[in-house]
């Protein structure tokens, strides 16, 4: 049903990302089934599917927290080759702290709760290997003036600090390293509707000035069409339709495509 | 003539899954437009001409038919071309003219309309005082030029978006009803602004609800309601 597109012709760089084939089960459960996505430089992926669609698996993959049963991920960057699936711990923990940023939806995952803000944005400048701590403080300040973080409360945990600004500290971590990816798992989900809107505004802002390539997921279907460029969608472990963001939105081809679209407030 | 689009064949129709039906928009459309040419887009309600526009943006995926785009970088099918090519060709190449601005919280008009050309890799500051032209020219208040969009009437909003889209020459530029509720002064200023766009080769094709809006403008018209004389001269056609 879907038509097949041309490869492309006139764009003839690389797709930064790259995510073929990939397949994982959890015993007899298929969370993830011949899946492949890619992004190019600059570019804002969105991957959307309700709750067990497999699309925070997908993003967890790309963040090499998990190894699928099968399938290959690579990204093109100087010094990174072959199939990341395959790299040891040592590896994987660098690549990520250096090359990858991730905001997840629960900033207890991204963050030490107690620790002060911009201890917690240091600490991954420590583990790419910065020492010197009037270098430390000033790239994590930077960084969280990046993500409009009030530079007031730079030492207060985040434990003590709105949903809004918890999500600011997980992304001026994630962006400190000035990384090639960066990864968001609903990463304005639970947030009141303003703070959500203010949120956004920043991820595009920085989107737009560092045009870092950024892959979102989200079941929020708002959240997508204000960032994305591309869209996926996801159900049951399997993409059934994928399109430029507003094909997808005012044309959705596939039965569930519609569903969704036409579910939307 | 230079070509810019040649459309053969063109048909669209939406599967509707909720009902189990098919509903047909357009059928074997066939045109050719060329650098500079004007084409008014013709037919009732319904006849399909805002549903071909964002067919050939590929806002819409067409069901059968080629749209021969002839861009820089040599011809290309729009109707099958990677979803990466035609995001580059809508940044570089080709553009679409609502009357509806897409507003964001916290950026100013001026940022707003100034995007396109720093997105095109013209320098921040130089794209700024174009972009305060484009504003004076649509008759934009010099006050609200750094204030949000978001909070302007629809008519100001309007103005602020078609001097976005029109900041930027491009090869070919799809105009859906970008008059319809425009006061008389930003009228004359859009179509001051597609006259100097048509001069500079820009090919234009374009549904308006008032064609006389536009009279001077137009080359061509292309007729949608089905059965119709596919395309006519302009001197034939009763506006």
């Amino acid at each position: 049903m879907t038509l097949t597109l041309d490869a492309p012709r006139i764009v003839t760089t690389h797709p930064l990302l790259q995510v073929h084939h990939v397949s994982k089960s959890y015993g007899s459960v298929n969370a993830l089934r011949d899946v492949s996505a890619i992004a190019y430089p600059g570019e804002v992926l969105g991957i959307v599917g309700e709750s067990g669609s497999g699309k925070s698996t997908l993003l967890r993959m790309m963040n090499l927290e998990e190894t699928p049963d099968t399938g290959s991920y690579t990204l093109d960057l100087p010094d990174v080759e072959g199939n990341l699936f395959d790299l040891d711990r040592f590896a994987r923990r660098m690549l990520c702290a250096t090359r990858i940023g991730i905001v997840y939806q629960n900033p207890h995952l991204g963050l030490l709760m107690k620790h002060s803000s911009s201890g917690n944005v240091a600490e991954r400048l420590l583990v790419a290997g910065e020492r010197s701590f009037a270098t430390l403080r000033a790239k994590a300040t930077a960084a969280l003036e990046a993500s409009e973080f009030p530079l007031d409360r730079l030492d207060a945990p985040p434990i003590e600090l709105s949903g809004g600004m918890q999500q600011r500290v997980q992304l001026a971590k994630a962006i400190a390293l000035e990384p090639a990816l960066l990864l968001l798992d609903e990463p304005t989900t639970g947030l009141d509707v303003s703070v959500q809107a203010l949120v956004l505004d920043t991820l595009k802002r920085l989107q737009q000035e560092r045009r870092i390539t950024m892959v979102i997921v989200s079941h929020d279907l708002g959240v997508i069409k204000t960032l994305a460029d591309r869209v996926m969608v996801m159900k049951g472990g399997e993409v059934v339709e994928a399109g430029l963001a507003d094909q997808i939105f005012q044309d959705p081809q596939h039965a569930y495509t519609q569903q969704l679209v036409h579910a939307k407030l | 003539m230079i070509p810019v689009l040649d459309i053969e064949g063109l048909s669209k129709g939406f599967t509707l899954h909720h009902l189990g039906n098919q509903i047909e928009a357009f059928k074997d459309i066939s045109f050719t437009v060329g650098a500079g040419e004007f084409v008014l887009l013709k037919g009732a309600n319904g006849a399909g001409k805002s549903t071909l526009l964002r067919t050939l943006y590929r806002s819409y995926l067409p069901r059968a038919g080629v749209i021969r785009f002839h861009s820089d970088d040599g011809p290309i099918d729009l109707a099958r071309a990677a979803d990466i090519d035609i995001a580059h060709l809508r940044r570089t190449e080709i553009g679409f003219v609502t009357q509806f601005l897409q507003a964001r919280p916290r950026v100013s008009a001026e940022a707003i309309v100034a995007e396109p050309l720093r997105l095109h890799g013209i320098p921040a500051d130089e794209a700024l005082i174009r972009a305060r032209e484009a504003l004076a020219t649509f008759g934009v208040k010099q006050e609200l030029w750094k204030a949000y969009p978001t909070t302007f009437s629809g008519g100001e909003q309007q103005k602020v978006n078609l001097a976005r889209a029109l900041i930027l020459p491009q090869k070919l530029l799809l105009l859906d009803e970008p008059t319809a509720s425009l006061d008389a002064n930003a009228r004359a200023a859009l179509v001051s602004r597609l006259e100097e766009l048509k001069a500079a080769g820009t090919a234009m094709i374009g549904v308006f609800h008032h064609p006389g809006d536009v009279e001077k403008l137009i080359d061509r018209v292309v007729d949608l309601t089905p059965d119709f004389i596919k395309s006519e001269d302009r001197i034939d056609v009763d506006l």
